[in-house]
């Protein structure tokens, strides 16, 4: 039983803003998200992906999000987080329709991360008329003025190369995604199940990405080079009922393996741990929830909440014993549906760089 | 502190024998407080509901971009700009008839909207979907729905037939106002992928440069901290402010006579009491405690009154802003604490200002009183030539607004200072006339009522001052109402020249009713109106089309033009330009304007100037038929008819049953001009009333002033009756001075009115609205006020004289023997 972490967290937000409920009340959130799915698609086993069409998006399923995170250093050896996320959601079921009548809307975040400072943004679009929307082929994924580009020459299986953009009040990047390796497919086949009962998303995800490019903060700009994750995922229904938030990362090792895993916090008290195992071959590992033990370590109190910033991480399986340190421990995205998300280093067992996001806190 | 109490006691006990003093002194308060916060709760109402319609979507409170043409635009500007980083967020304003009535009708697109510029369902919200998922929502004011006669919920029809979304109240809207979501607005304008402006987010990011994308398309509009409704309104707000304080100041002459005789009768009381023991300070601390307790109760009571008041005045402010500016103002009143608060204020500060005189008096008592002076001749001298420098000085600076003065506010401060100037000549005036009266008067009585008249000056003047004000305001004021209403009449029929006026729902019914009515014989001539909008000079202005028909030339009401100017019109190069919009733009005849039509600038010569009162937007007229050259979008819906005299209303009701057109629709002539003729008068309806109300509380003022005066005449005459003079005689002789003072007092104030008049047309009328009325003088109408203020007189001084008549000879011996 492979859990679908990621679905969970950034369902939250897409869940939230489309139900119109309001911002800062995670639960509301799941209430939105643990509506029934009537009318929309639902997510069933054995689907076959087809590329470059499911890059593009499912308006027939409720929820939808291409999410980019990327660890990435300066000349002198300078750790940065940038992060890029658009989500899409339908406010009604039965597909996009034309013009203003789209019932789609789309959300963006983006943020870059420095250990002294967090700077984020958001914009929010209708479908239908032009300024939000993805195309599968040539890919382009764009809102406003931020955009996920493909460059030529495209390869639709590793969703690269790619031009990254998104600029707020106070920064602004502009990244080039490059993988030599072909995305992998999360969970069954890229059936991706979020709970015991019948909740499931699709979930994909490219962790290869070699990024380069310049950050700019405060009008200063920075040539930054690193390693960036993307995840594509959409359902009708995340979430289950008893769910009260999660704590999700994304690992890159020094060694070239990948790791995502995650838990869900439930009202019962029985956490549930689930993650996938990508070795630089691409051959994968699945871990359980029996398989994971996370412990925070730390808290730091942000926006009146105390988040646990730092965790002990170990998966006896694959010989894992690690603890994960923030950035910046203050990397709160405080946009309308509020959480905490940036870069990460880890140590112990094995080392490297990755990201960590948190809801529901 | 026991002390204290008593002498409050002792002083309040003064009440409790002269009601009728206590019942002016409150009555001169409460009107005072009544007018003034009448008059603010109206200003402070309209405001807010500026401030509503400013602040909503778009109004001039947020930063926006809107077409160089002043047309709707193409929304894919709107994609380019998002795209480009421009915070944007489209809007698409138009017009829709429900059940006959206009409302204006706002495509919003909640996703994007900036949150500060208005109350709308937005990210976040439970509204949100609701509003954008089918079959949408039509959110409105409260005031609305009541209007509609229908709950929330229901789905009104468009008279184009078109099916609207569901009802639903939204407390902060503007009345009138109907916010749908962008998409269906734009299918219910059809106005296909059209936008009329975009609204510019707080959100500072970067962007390209607007050029860079949108081209010369779009021109940026910055916000603007006073809104257009205040700007245009402005005139309206400070003339009835201008009333208010007139009717205030009036209210504080009556509270200041009504002091001035309680003072003078407790002059004893307090005598006796500082002779007792009381200190000068508590004696004033006392005076003090009661002057600002009785304006406490009466602030509150004139508090209640000016609610009602406004209350009562408020349908028709509402409907005058509505009609002259176009201005929404919710029918029921709401009012902040601070209104409450100023009010109590004013009246306390009022009553305060008005018992100055006599408070400082108190402090100075001296503990044994010295004689009245007798010498008031000496005092009254010098006290008319301070005062007669004072108004010259008045006049001066009149003379100085009036040359250098360019504003609105200059305009009333030349009022201000012409009406201060007279009120202060005015006992100087009275003095001359008395003592010419005296230097012929032969009988030794004669002589006497002459000087005892001059001596009753210093007195009665400030009573009289303020009958001349208000005599003054209102001979000004029915005279510009009268000019205003003759020339309006004579202008209303040379532009509701055709005698049936249709308005059809679209092009199409507009085709058919024209090929309908080429068949009817009666029907002489189809004239097509058609009229577009556009921007000249930062303005919104009015693009007329006039057919060129005999109907026009002989009837529209040109004040200056060319030769032949109708001849000029036809070839599109030429253009007759409104009263207000040649005076603002400083045109006369033979210059040229540029004016922005659909295919570029539009190149016009001015050929004539003509009147468009009650317009407060810029209009041109053009020949019609270069008109729908040159903005081929605009709705051809609009035909006036010349119908063989007799057979209109059977025209009229052939057109409503085969065309489905109501009254709005389809309209005579008689019917227009009774419909504007009835809006006109409600205009006007506010300042009648407040005319009345401060003519009224002259007249208490003066009413009040008499009786201070007759009590402390009486040992004046006491000598008199003990002579040998009856009571009777004197009462008569009091009642012909009182009547012959204010007899001058009008006689002089008829001349200053038409001066006030003469103020309004020329400079106030043409500062705050753009229009210059010719001045008319109404003689009938001045000698109806004439009757009024001797009736007023004759009614203030029949009270005291009645007392003196019937005075009992024992009294008249006592002050005989005792006060002097």
């Amino acid at each position: 039983m492979n859990g679908s972490g990621p679905i969970t967290r950034r369902g939250f937000v897409g869940g939230a803003f489309l139900a119109g409920l309001g911002g800062s009340a995670f639960a509301q959130g799941f209430a939105g998200l643990s509506e029934s799915a009537d009318g929309f698609a639902a997510v069933v086993p054995d689907r076959t992906f087809a590329f470059p069409a499911d890059h593009g998006p499912h308006p027939q399923f409720r929820i939808e999000w291409w999410y980019v995170t990327a660890n990435l250093t300066d000349a002198r050896g300078a750790a940065y987080g940038a992060q890029w996320t658009l989500f899409r959601q339908a406010i009604a079921a039965g597909g996009a329709q034309e013009g203003w009548a789209n019932q789609q809307i789309w959300m963006g975040h983006a943020a870059v991360t420095r250990d002294d400072t967090h700077r984020f943004s958001q914009t929010f679009a209708r479908g239908g008329v032009g300024q939000a929307g993805v195309e599968a082929a040539p890919f382009h994924a764009w809102i406003d003025a931020w955009e996920m580009r493909a460059l030529d020459p495209m390869n639709d299986d590793n969703i690269a190369p790619c031009a990254l953009k998104a600029s707020g009040t106070d920064f602004s990047y502009t990244l080039r995604l490059d993988a030599e390796r072909p995305l992998t497919l999360q969970g069954d086949g890229g059936y991706s199940r979020k709970s015991l009962r019948e909740q499931a998303s699709y979930y994909y995800s490219q962790p290869h990405y070699a990024a380069a490019g310049i950050l700019t903060i405060d009008d200063k700009p920075i040539d930054v080079t690193g390693m960036a994750w993307l995840d594509r995922e959409w359902s009708s229904q995340p979430l289950a009922a008893d769910q009260s938030g999660w704590d999700w990362l994304s690992l890159h090792f020094n060694s070239g393996d990948k790791l995502m895993l995650y838990r869900m916090r439930q009202t019962d008290g029985q956490h549930y741990g689930s993650g996938k195992w990508i070795a630089p071959d691409n051959t994968v590992e699945m871990l359980g929830s029996g398989d994971i033990v996370m412990t925070p370590l730390t808290v730091t109190p942000i926006a009146g909440r105390k988040i646990p910033t730092s965790w002990r991480i170990a998966v006896a399986k694959m010989a894992l014993a690690i603890e994960c340190r923030p950035l910046n421990p203050k990397s709160w995205m405080g946009t309308s549906f509020p959480y905490w998300e940036g870069p990460i280093r880890f140590e112990g067992s094995h080392t490297g760089v990755g990201y960590l996001e948190m809801t529901g806190y | 502190m026991k002390r204290a109490l008593w002498t409050l006691a002792v002083l309040l006990s003064h009440w409790r024998r002269h009601p009728m003093q206590l019942a002016t002194l409150l009555i001169g308060l409460i009107s005072a407080t009544a007018l003034w916060s009448g008059v603010q709760a109206l200003n402070q109402q309209a405001r807010t509901s500026y401030d509503r319609a400013a602040a909503m979507f778009g109004g001039t409170r947020t930063a926006m971009l809107v077409a160089r043409s002043g047309a709707s635009f193409p929304q894919q500007l709107f994609v380019d700009l998002r795209r480009a980083g421009w915070p944007v967020s489209p809007v698409l304003e138009g017009r829709i008839q429900i059940e006959g009535r206009s409302f204006r009708l706002l495509g919003i697109e909640p996703v994007t909207l900036p949150a500060e510029v208005g109350d709308a369902p937005m990210i976040g919200k439970a509204s949100l979907q609701s509003f954008m998922t089918p079959p949408g929502e039509m959110l409105v004011a409260p005031e609305t729905l009541a209007d509609l006669k229908l709950a929330e919920g229901a789905r009104p029809q468009a008279n184009g037939g078109a099916s609207l979304p569901p009802l639903r109240v939204q407390p902060n809207l503007v009345p009138g106002v109907l916010v749908v979501d962008i998409g269906v607005v734009q299918s219910i304008l059809k106005m296909p992928d059209q936008l009329s402006r975009l609204l510019i987010g707080k959100t500072a990011g970067r962007r390209t440069s607007l050029e860079s994308v949108a081209g010369d398309k779009l021109r940026l509009i910055e916000p603007n901290a006073e809104t257009d409704l205040e700007r245009l309104t402005d005139s309206f707000h400070l003339n009835l402010t201008a009333f208010g304080l007139l009717s205030f100041f009036v209210g504080l002459f009556i509270v200041n006579s009504a002091i001035g005789l309680a003072f003078e009768q407790r002059l004893p009381t307090l005598r006796t009491l500082r002779a007792c023991g009381v200190s000068a300070r508590m004696m004033n601390v006392v005076l003090m405690i009661e002057l600002v307790s009785l304006a406490l109760a009466a602030g509150l009571i004139g508090l209640v009154c000016g609610y009602f008041i406004a209350g009562a005045l408020l349908p028709d402010v509402a409907a005058s802003l509505r009609g002259l500016y176009g201005a929404q103002i919710p029918g029921q009143l709401t009012l902040k604490p601070q209104w409450w608060i100023a009010g109590i204020a004013i009246s306390i500060l009022g009553a305060l200002a008005a018992a100055a005189a006599s408070l400082t008096k108190a402090l100075r008592l001296p503990l044994l009183a010295t004689a009245q002076p007798f010498a008031w001749q000496q005092a009254q001298r010098r006290w008319l030539t301070y005062q007669s420098a004072l108004a010259l000085a008045a006049f001066a600076a009149a003379g100085c607004f009036l040359w250098f003065g360019d504003s609105l506010i200059t305009g009333f401060a030349v009022l201000a200072a012409l009406m201060l100037g007279a009120a202060l000549i005015l006992p100087m005036l009275l003095e001359i006339v008395l003592s010419l009266g005296q230097r012929y008067a032969r009988a030794p009585l004669g002589i006497w009522f002459w000087a005892d008249s001059r001596q009753q000056l210093s007195g009665l003047s400030l009573a009289l001052m303020a009958l001349l004000l208000a005599l003054a305001v209102n001979v000004g004021v029915s005279t510009m109402v009268e000019s205003f209403s003759r020339t309006f009449l004579v202008w209303l029929d040379g532009r509701l020249a055709a005698d049936v006026y249709v308005n059809a729902a679209n092009d199409e019914q507009a085709h058919e009713i024209r090929a309908w009515l080429r068949e009817r014989p009666e029907v002489e001539a189809v004239l097509p109106g058609g009229r577009a909008d556009t921007q000249l000079a930062g303005a919104p202005l009015e693009v007329l089309g006039l057919p060129d028909h005999a109907t026009y030339r002989d009837n529209w009401p040109l004040l200056q033009s060319a030769d032949n100017p109708w001849i000029k019109l036809r070839p599109g190069d030429a253009a007759l330009v409104s009263e207000q919009l040649a005076r603002r733009l400083h045109l006369s005849v033979g210059d040229r304007i540029e004016v922005p039509a659909s295919g570029g600038n539009w190149t016009l010569n001015v050929v004539g100037i003509y009147a468009d009162y009650g317009n407060p937007k810029g209009q041109i007229a053009v020949n019609f038929a270069a008109l729908t050259r040159r903005f081929p979008e605009i709705p051809l819906t609009r035909m006036g008819l010349r119908v063989a005299p007799g057979k209109i209303p059977a025209l009229i009701s052939a057109l409503q049953e085969k065309f489905a057109l109501d009254d709005r629709n389809v309209a005579d002539q008689a019917t227009m001009k009774a419909e504007s003729t009835r809006i006109f008068n409600r205009t006007f309806a506010v300042t009648a009333a407040l005319n009345a109300f401060t003519l009224g509380v002259a007249g208490v003022a003066l009413l009040t002033s008499l009786l201070t005066l007759a009590n402390s005449r009486l040992p004046q005459l006491a000598p008199l009756w003990a002579i040998g003079v009856t009571r009777r005689r004197l009462a008569a002789i009091e009642l012909l001075k009182t009547m012959s003072v204010a007899l001058i007092t009008t006689i002089f104030a008829l001349p200053l009115g038409l001066l006030v008049a003469w103020c309004l047309l020329a400079i106030v009328n043409v500062k705050a609205f753009g229009w210059r009325l010719p001045f008319h003088v109404f003689p009938l109408q001045l000698l109806w006020l004439t009757g009024v203020a001797m009736a007023a007189a004759f009614a203030a001084s029949a009270l005291p004289v009645i007392r003196l008549a019937r005075m009992q000879p024992a009294s008249l011996i006592r002050i005989f023997a005792n006060e002097r």
